[in-house]
């Protein structure tokens, strides 16, 4: 609905000479800078700014800051797009391009309006009670329709083509909050010499002050405090930044919102900055918010909270009717009234007490308000935008006509931020509102935040918290600032009495949630009675806004309805954010491959430049097969593993986790951490071993060298590197630290490859003639440091794959020159690299427990390794190995399964179950493992299955239901191939 | 967040460290071939309201384990020590 334009010919925060045009879904405007697209909206004459959540109702903003539930936007377009954003914190700017939300076809027209004459039926639990049938299911198919019926704005799939930082701040004392309170705060740690930072979500510093006349004394004692702060080098005053939470350690979260700054990515420039900061002290001065009234039809386009009138107003020049109603139960309204009458407005003020100060009653008839003392509004007249309101005074019916209709129910102080640190706030019955509960000692609440709502008590009370936060003699000595001129608002109130059910019209309590008061009585008479559960039975308090005008008038009415206090109903859990944050704020630049740091092998390039496919293996980034052996995975992986079994292939193992282990009592530190006895390795030997966690359950397997007396090379799984790691220095460091033992991680430092198959021995002989590679002298598990180029080879003859086999080690930057040399040297015998799948498979063949075994669930019992624990030492996690439950037989352990169908596969995860039993439930066990098996022709896998090998032969089914699959199989040793080992003893 | 003193480094944000539980009960002595004893330490923990010591490293700094007493109610952090010389001691 447009009505006519209502900017006021003068006066206001706004600069008339600096026209700004923005967009409204396609339609060009004007406004001015200094407005917020609320009120530049309300100037071009649009009060019907969205409809309702649930029923479509047409609204209006109620507000003129953060706290506005009705007037969302979706700002940009495409991959810009942000949805929700309340216009009243929306600074206007050239190009600002919005929309309104939840209208269909539009907001002027929405069909979705007829959900107003269902509204009987739409109450509390609606949604639950309703589409929970006929079947299991059915939410599932309404759910969709349900959303895109009642709603917020929608969001964007697309990329954001904006930037996002991240900050870290750190102050003597942060002040959150640039109103009277924290203008005063800032001002006395300022001058105490503490360095300073105060932040305001607002682009302008003054708060409350920037709603009176820009010639009062208010305006002039905002801009010399302002003035005297930006001479403070030690002071930093950050507008649009809002403090969304207080956490532990005094760290508070700051986001920087700078659209109206029109941030030019490709400058580096940030739409968003996220700033983590760590305060000595923190003084919370985030004023309050207008309580508004529960009676018919209180959402009329046209009804705001008076406040917020006088801020359009005074501050924005926009006059939001020229006959006004101003309903209410305290004194600071009145100067609200006033503020209207001075820009031209017929005001009548409604008041609910019988009797008030007699200054205001003077004032008002010098201001020629009219006035009616002991009235309550019953409900609001009118459709898109208000008509009247019929009054209820003493016996007394009234009907006044307006266009305008202000409510103020008191101010409610803005607890959020003293909330979250776990301290439930407190009612105070003088200003019926809740207060912060208390405070950590580095903490203060001042002004309006603390409930200090009379005559200049914030100024006096952010003074002193400031001078407290900073401490001291110095501090102390500061003087006050001066008092702003003019007038002294005091701050009298009578409690809202509790609402009732109006006689007509709907009375909505949270506007957002499309929440009236009869849903809070449904929910009362089903028998919620917490006012969490209320919350989430009828929605209240949970949209965007988070309740921040709802909250104080629902406890009201569920204290009344439960006979209990409003102190003893009390709050909801206040949790950050304070405000809604956007995604690409709190993600910052950790976006696209800065997601997550990317780990690269010291041999990456050459495969890169080398046809390999890269895959993603944790953080690694690992060739996972090679062009030379086809142009899949599920192809060359095969061609891969002939070369292994047949011939000779190499492979990157540089992820490997490898750790130097140092010291006297090494020998003693292994034995302790293996199952298997170490104490006695020889120098030259490497050994397999086993980790166990302290609850017995397997950390990880690898192999680990002795290379000297007192010196070892350990290898872990990719997978494992880093627990291992920390498992090793916490034993170490906390169960013995008496044992004199050094380790360091060398996983970055060395760079590893496997050279494997039958003809590893020639190939290696090819690479590095003169060494002595016979079995005699290089046996299995024998271990050699040479050297290549001048820096010290590793070589340690051992087999993942079960074919003969070398790894060897060179210091990272000599990788890429070793393997060039070997697969140089030994290109005769037809070597070629192999990727991670067919390392993989060929250790499946062999039947190699690897990650997908060792879950952390697994025993040492469980993968058939228990005869690998030793009879003649201690070991870790030795004790509760032997727990009954751990031996049971029943428990799922390693197996080989083969498949008994041709042309059928087996897949990972696949359920199994023993044939014949019906396909249903849980299982006996599951498949770890997968591969095509180039020495079987059929597909093989390692599983976990219910009693183990004990099944040895027996039939089973391998279901995959996700596919529909049922395949037959057998129970076979895991161990496919050379179950003796001869291939490695050659 | 969190903020952790280490020995070492000074005051760190929490997010350098891993926590690793708790650190007020006394390892049995490596050998001890009691399973009781080893299923008490590894499974009974108390879930103690108020001060609380617990193992940290300091995995993206020093490496150092440090037991570190902080108030669970209040996450209050009061002080930390290295392990290794609280072992030793």
């Amino acid at each position: 609905m447009s009505r006519a334009p209502s900017r006021l010919p003068a006066g206001g925060r706004i600069d008339r000479n600096q026209p700004v045009t923005f967009t409204l879904e396609g339609r060009q405007y004007s406004g001015y800078a200094g407005d917020t697209l609320a009120s530049a909206l309300l100037a071009n004459g649009i009060s019907l700014v969205a409809r309702s959540f649930k029923y479509h109702r047409p609204r209006g903003f109620i507000a003129a800051g953060v706290e506005e539930p009705n007037g969302l936007f979706t700002l940009g377009t495409g991959g810009r797009t942000t949805p929700n954003v309340p216009g009243t914190t929306i600074e206007l700017h050239a190009g600002l391009v919005a929309a309104r939300q939840n209208g269909f076809p539009s907001i002027e027209f929405d069909l979705m309006a007829v959900n107003q004459w269902f509204a009987p039926v739409l109450g509390a639990g609606f949604y639950y009670k309703t589409f929970m049938g006929p079947r299991r299911g059915s939410w599932m198919f309404y759910e969709p329709f349900i959303r895109r019926a009642a709603g917020l704005g929608a969001g964007t799939y697309e990329r954001d083509p904006d930037r996002y930082e991240t900050a870290h701040a750190y102050t003597d004392v942060l002040v959150v909050g640039a109103g009277p309170a924290g203008l005063a705060a800032a001002r006395a740690a300022g001058l105490a010499g503490a360095r300073v930072l105060l932040v305001e979500q607002d682009f302008l510093a003054g708060g409350s002050l920037l709603s009176a006349p820009v010639d009062s004394g208010e305006a002039e004692w905002c801009a010399q405090v302002v003035a005297e702060l930006a001479r403070m080098p030690n002071v930093q005053v950050r507008l649009r930044t809002t403090a969304f939470g207080l956490y532990d350690g005094n760290t508070v979260g700051l986001v920087e919102r700078r659209d109206a700054l029109r941030p030019d990515p490709e400058r580096g420039e940030a739409r968003e900055v996220l700033t983590t900061a760590r305060a000595g002290s923190i003084v919370l001065a985030t004023g309050a918010y207008e309580r508004p009234l529960v009676f018919g039809d209180n959402d009329r386009p046209g009804i705001v909270l008076a406040g917020a009138a006088e801020t359009y107003a005074n501050r924005y020049g926009v006059l939001l009717g020229r006959q006004a109603v101003v309903l209410t139960n305290n004194d600071r309204a009145w100067t609200s009234a006033l503020a209207l009458a001075a820009q031209g407005s017929a005001v009548t003020v409604v008041e609910q007490r019988q009797t008030v100060d007699a200054s205001l009653l003077a004032s008002a008839e010098a201001a020629k308000v009219a006035v009616m003392l002991g009235g309550r509004a019953k409900y609001a007249l009118g459709g898109k935008h208000v008509e009247g309101v019929v009054v209820a005074a003493g016996s007394r019916e009234v009907r006044l006509h307006c266009d305008l209709l202000c409510m103020s129910g008191g101010f409610a102080p803005v607890v959020h931020l003293s909330s979250h640190t776990g301290i439930k706030p407190l009612y105070r019955a003088d200003i019926d509102a809740f207060v912060p509960g208390g405070h950590a000692a580095t903490h203060a609440s001042a002004g309006a935040a603390n409930g200090t709502l009379d005559g200049w008590a914030a100024i006096i009370e952010g003074h002193d918290a400031g001078v407290r936060a900073v401490g001291g003699d110095a501090a102390a000595a500061v003087s006050s600032p001066a008092l702003p001129a003019g007038p002294v608002h005091r701050y009298a109130l009578q409690p809202v009495p509790v609402p009732e059910l109006p006689p007509r019209g709907k009375a909505f309590i949270d506007f957002q949630g499309d929440v009236g008061l009869k849903d809070v009585h449904v929910a009362h008479q089903e028998g919620y009675v917490s006012v969490e559960h209320l919350k989430r039975y009828t929605t209240l308090g949970m949209g965007t806004d988070q309740g921040k005008t709802s909250n104080i008038n629902a406890i009201g009415v569920m204290a009344n309805l439960r006979s209990l206090s409003v102190p003893a109903t009390g709050t909801t859990t206040f949790r950050p954010p304070f405000s809604p944050l956007t995604v690409g704020a709190l993600a910052g630049r950790a976006v696209g491959h800065h997601f997550r740091p990317i780990r690269r092998s010291p041999l990456h390039d050459w495969h890169v430049a080398n046809g390999a496919t890269l895959i993603e293996a944790g953080p690694w980034l690992r060739a996972w097969f090679y062009s030379w052996a086809g142009s899949t995975a599920a192809s060359a992986y095969i061609e891969e593993m002939k070369l292994v079994r047949c011939g000779v292939g190499i492979a990157d193992v540089s992820s490997l986790g490898k750790i130097d282990v140092q010291g006297p009592d090494a020998a003693e530190f292994l034995n302790r951490v293996y199952v298997n006895g170490f104490a006695k390795l020889p120098v030259g030997k490497a050994r397999y071993g086993v980790m166990l966690n302290d609850d017995a359950t397997v950390l990880d397997d690898g192999t680990t060298a002795r290379f000297g007396e007192t010196r070892y090379f350990m290898t872990t799984t990719t997978a494992q590197a880093a627990e291992v790691m920390s498992h090793l220095e916490f034993l170490l460091q906390t169960a013995w630290p008496e044992l004199n033992v050094a380790v360091t991680s060398l996983t970055d430092q060395w760079a590893g490859m496997s050279v494997a198959g039958p003809k590893a021995r020639e190939a290696l002989a090819l690479a590095l003639p003169g060494i002595d590679l016979a079995d005699g002298t290089l046996p299995h598990m024998g271990v050699r440091e040479v050297e290549f180029e001048g820096v010290p080879l590793r070589i340690l003859r051992l087999s993942f794959s079960g074919e003969l086999a070398y790894e060897l080690y060179v210091p990272a930057d000599y990788g890429i020159a070793l393997w060039e040399h070997v697969l140089k040297a030994a290109e005769p015998l037809g070597i070629r690299p192999y990727g991670l799948e067919a390392l993989a498979s060929l250790r499946i063949e062999k039947g190699h427990a690897a990650g997908l075994e060792l879950d952390h669930r697994t025993t040492l019992d469980d993968l058939g390794l228990g005869k690998m624990a030793s009879r003649e030492k201690a070991f870790v996690g030795r004790e509760l190995r032997l727990r009954p439950e751990l031996q049971a037989p029943e428990r799922w352990s390693l197996v080989g399964i083969e498949c008994l169908e041709d042309g059928a596969r087996l897949r990972g995860g696949a359920i199994l179950f023993a044939a014949g039993e019906p396909v249903k439930g849980h299982g006996r066990g599951y498949i770890t493992s997968v591969t095509w098996s180039i020495e079987l022709g059929k597909y093989i896998a390692l599983g976990l299955y219910d009693g183990g090998l004990r099944h040895e032969g027996e039939e089973i089914v391998c279901a995959f239901p996700l596919k529909g699959e049922q395949v037959r199989a057998r129970i076979v040793s895991p161990i496919f191939i050379d179950a003796k080992g001869e291939r490695l003893h050659v | 967040m969190l903020r952790i003193p280490c020995p070492h480094c000074g005051e760190r944000d929490y997010t350098e460290f891993r926590y690793a539980g708790d650190a007020s009960k006394v390892r049995p002595k490596h050998g001890t071939d009691d399973v009781k004893t080893w299923h008490d330490f590894v499974f009974l923990f108390d879930n103690p309201k108020g001060p609380h010591r617990e193992y940290w490293q300091h995995v993206l700094g020093c490496r150092q384990w440090l037991v570190l007493e902080r108030n669970t109610a209040t996450n209050e952090v009061m002080g930390a020590v290295l392990a290794r010389t609280r072992e030793a001691s």
